[in-house]
């Protein structure tokens, strides 16, 4: 009896792997639970989600199996090198199938020597399927051939997004474009810093906080061949976050840490936050919580500039190149799918499609409630076709990691400028062995 | 072909004792003792991984022992010493008075066993999660400033992790409260096992209880300091979660919390195999010279 029974048992088993014809399993890596979300509540296929969110299942019976590590000093790049190394010899259910990248270390992945991102042509996906997509989001994910090697759903515009209540009792305004006419350039931006520090208020929040709009406006990428090039403007944020420092307008907090998140919180006494368009859903409504809602706005800054962004990776050697194919065309391809995103109350992304952003900046209805009702797609879309990623590299997210922590010492005033400095050529040398030469401008 | 002669000289049974701790060695020479040939033999090679590409491994001699000469290694095997130190002295002080209290026949502490269960507990937490609270309390908006700055001890937020003596000193804080519990159950044992006619005859002889203590109880727990001693000092060596979580892996401020293997993790990380080799093997120097000067010690005292 036994017996027949594990004989009809494994034939069962033998008949559910050949009814599916491809890998049972989608195994999809990345660094946060942003995706997730998106995938969980976008994918038109999504049937049922584990309780504890580790696995969704989809209408066909495949189960998407999520490993999320977190980014912070590469940790997620050094576990997915790892398990990229491994894919050939990985079982179908364990190979990776989708992983996602920033924008700090994407080129890393869609360079054709190391071909570990699938060409989405080879994938079946065209040039029409991805032609409404802003053209930076498809430039930094092309490899030398022209091959596009990633797909995203979202571009990411810089922005500042300052606490309205604030702003009036700092400015006497809190419309836009006021606010932006007083913060169009850095002068202005630390006339109204010290104003603000008069009424018992921090400009910005902590010490990491400018550097984007700062590093992203570089002259020349981080590293070109083996040599490490600091920027001026890198040390242009370095001098200014030592004045706002010794002058008092931050609060001298970290960038996500415990006190960065507080003073987005009902009680902060922050005036702004350098965000990107993800940042305000992602994180800012959380951390303001009811009592934000209205008392936000947003503004250009005081320079143009992007932060992050998500793209979605084939692995080479996946066993679901359709259903691969098919997640990325509807996730970041379909027009319909991504507008809803973007009108989505709790999600407000500014998504990859431009004539879709386009349609929303021009409907008058359109507002965001968190931010008063202001239409902040209308305010981006003029910004985002012009967003310019040539001076990206493969090591940004070490460098800009490293040169923040090693100045953070600098201005907490516990060493001197050569020190931290010294300290961050040491930190680069352990973590990319092959930078030979570091150049300070 | 010659053949052995049953019963000349009786049965041997020695080689079951080799066939049973056989599995040992096989499983330690496969994976540990070769593994750790190849980490001596990897510290000659240029061997590391540049993105997604595999450099070496070259053959380079010993460039990777010159070039760590040149780095701050001296100034983290410092930094190692000072977080043990400051977390070593406080945790045998105490331990010696609480373990001297539990054991005394003449203060009848109520609860013993309730209290030695307490001092206890801090050790059962994993360190890193340990650390990870302590990150949390001590955090420049956290539970510990709130309250300074709500009862007027502090007019703004203490930023410890800012400061030299703050992340050392709390690195130094957790390390004594994760250990004193287990130094002080083992030093207990070790004063319970001296004889309590000693004891008397002190007292008959009219010894003060100062005397008592540093001319009887110390020098008759002295194999039980010693080896708190090393196994201390071998953990300090190793030191790593805590001012790894604490600092973020940075050893901030200013890599005054870096400690040696800490270093060593930076350069594993980056999956600079060459490099952490050495380091290693210096590591094994290290700890070869002081378990050496500290057998040498006890060997002469005793």
């Amino acid at each position: 009896m036994k017996k027949l029974m594990s004989l009809l048992l494994a034939l069962l088993m033998l008949l559910g792997t050949c009814a599916m014809a491809e890998g049972g399993v989608l195994n999809i890596w990345c660094w946060n639970d942003e995706f997730q979300s998106r995938f969980n509540d976008y994918y038109p296929n999504v049937a049922e989600v584990a309780a504890d969110k580790s696995t969704t299942t989809l209408t066909d019976g495949t189960i998407v199996k999520w490993t999320i590590n977190p980014n912070q000093d590469n940790n997620y790049q050094n576990k997915l090198d790892e398990a990229l190394m491994a894919q050939a010899d990985a079982a179908d259910d364990d190979k990776i199938d989708i992983f996602l990248m920033e924008a700090d270390y994407a080129l890393k992945y869609v360079d054709a020597d190391v071909d570990v991102a699938m060409p989405l042509s080879e994938l079946g996906i065209t040039e029409e399927d991805l032609a409404d997509q802003y053209q930076y989001t498809r430039d930094i994910v092309t490899d030398a051939n022209g091959e596009q090697r990633g797909t995203s759903w979202q571009a990411a515009p810089g922005l500042f997004a300052y606490r309205r209540s604030i702003a009036k009792d700092v400015l006497g305004t809190d419309d836009p474009t006021e606010v932006q006419a007083a913060l169009s350039d850095w002068t202005k931006f630390a006339d109204v810093a010290a104003k603000a520090k008069e009424k018992g208020y921090y400009m910005v929040s902590g010490y990491d906080d400018t550097f984007r709009t700062f590093s992203n406006n570089v002259s020349a990428p981080w590293v070109t061949g083996t040599t490490l090039t600091v920027d001026p403007n890198i040390v242009a944020w370095i001098e200014q976050t030592k004045e706002f420092t010794e002058q008092g307008y931050n609060h001298k907090s970290s960038l996500w840490g415990d006190t960065w998140t507080t003073d987005q919180g009902a009680d902060g006494k922050v005036f702004g936050f350098f965000y990107s368009t993800w940042g305000i859903n992602f994180t800012l409504v959380g951390n303001a919580g009811e009592a934000g809602f209205g008392d936000w706005a947003v503004c250009e800054g005081p320079q143009p500039y992007y932060w992050g962004g998500t793209w979605l990776a084939a692995a080479r050697g996946t066993d679901n190149p359709e259903l691969v194919k098919d997640v990325m065309l509807q996730l970041t391809c379909n027009k319909d799918i991504m507008k809803e995103m973007t009108l989505n109350e709790s999600i407000q992304d500014y998504t990859n499609t431009v004539s879709g952003m386009q349609e929303i900046a021009e409907d008058p209805d359109f507002g965001s409630a968190f931010l008063g009702g202001q239409n902040h797609i209308a305010l981006f879309s003029t910004v985002a076709p012009t967003i310019d990623m040539s001076n990206v590299s493969a090591y940004d997210q070490g460098c800009n990691e490293k040169i923040q922590t090693s100045f953070h010492d600098y201005f907490d005033g516990n060493v001197d400028f050569d020190t931290a400095k010294a300290n961050f050529e040491m930190a680069i040398k352990e973590l990319f062995p092959e930078i030979t030469d570091i150049v300070w401008p | 072909m010659k053949k052995s002669v049953p019963g000349r000289r009786g049965i041997s049974y020695a080689k079951w004792g080799y066939i049973f701790i056989l599995p040992f060695f096989v499983s330690f020479f496969v994976f540990s003792f070769f593994p750790l040939l190849d980490t001596i033999r990897y510290s000659f090679f240029e061997y590391y991984r540049s993105g997604l590409k595999q450099i070496g491994p070259n053959f380079v001699g010993m460039r990777n022992y010159l070039e760590l000469l040149t780095t701050d290694l001296p100034k983290y095997a410092g930094n190692t010493f000072i977080l043990w130190i400051i977390g070593f002295v406080p945790q045998i002080v105490v331990s010696l008075l609480l373990a001297q209290w539990f054991a005394s026949a003449r203060i009848k502490i109520h609860g013993k066993q309730f209290f030695k269960v307490v001092i206890y507990l801090p050790n059962l937490i994993m360190a890193a999660a340990f650390s990870m609270l302590f990150f949390t309390l001590f955090s420049d908006s956290g539970p510990i400033n709130s309250f300074l700055v709500n009862h007027g001890i502090t007019t703004e937020a203490v930023r410890f992790m800012a400061t030299v003596g703050g992340t050392r000193g709390l690195v130094g804080l957790m390390n004594f409260l994760m250990w004193f519990g287990n130094t002080t159950i083992m030093l207990m044992a070790a004063i319970m096992g001296i004889n309590p006619t000693l004891f008397e005859a002190a007292e008959l002889d009219g010894c003060t209880n100062r005397q008592t203590f540093f001319k009887i109880t110390l020098p008759l727990i002295r194999p039980i300091l010693g080896y708190t001693l090393i196994t201390s000092m071998i953990g300090g060596l190793q030191m790593f979660d805590v001012p790894q979580i604490l600092t973020n892996g940075e050893g901030t401020p200013n890599r005054t919390s870096m400690t040696l293997i800490m270093y060593l993790n930076k350069h594993l990380a980056s999956k600079n195999y060459g490099m952490a080799g050495a380091l290693s093997v210096y590591l094994f120097i290290i700890s070869a010279i002081l378990c050496f000067l500290v057998y040498r010690m006890m060997n002469k005292e005793t």
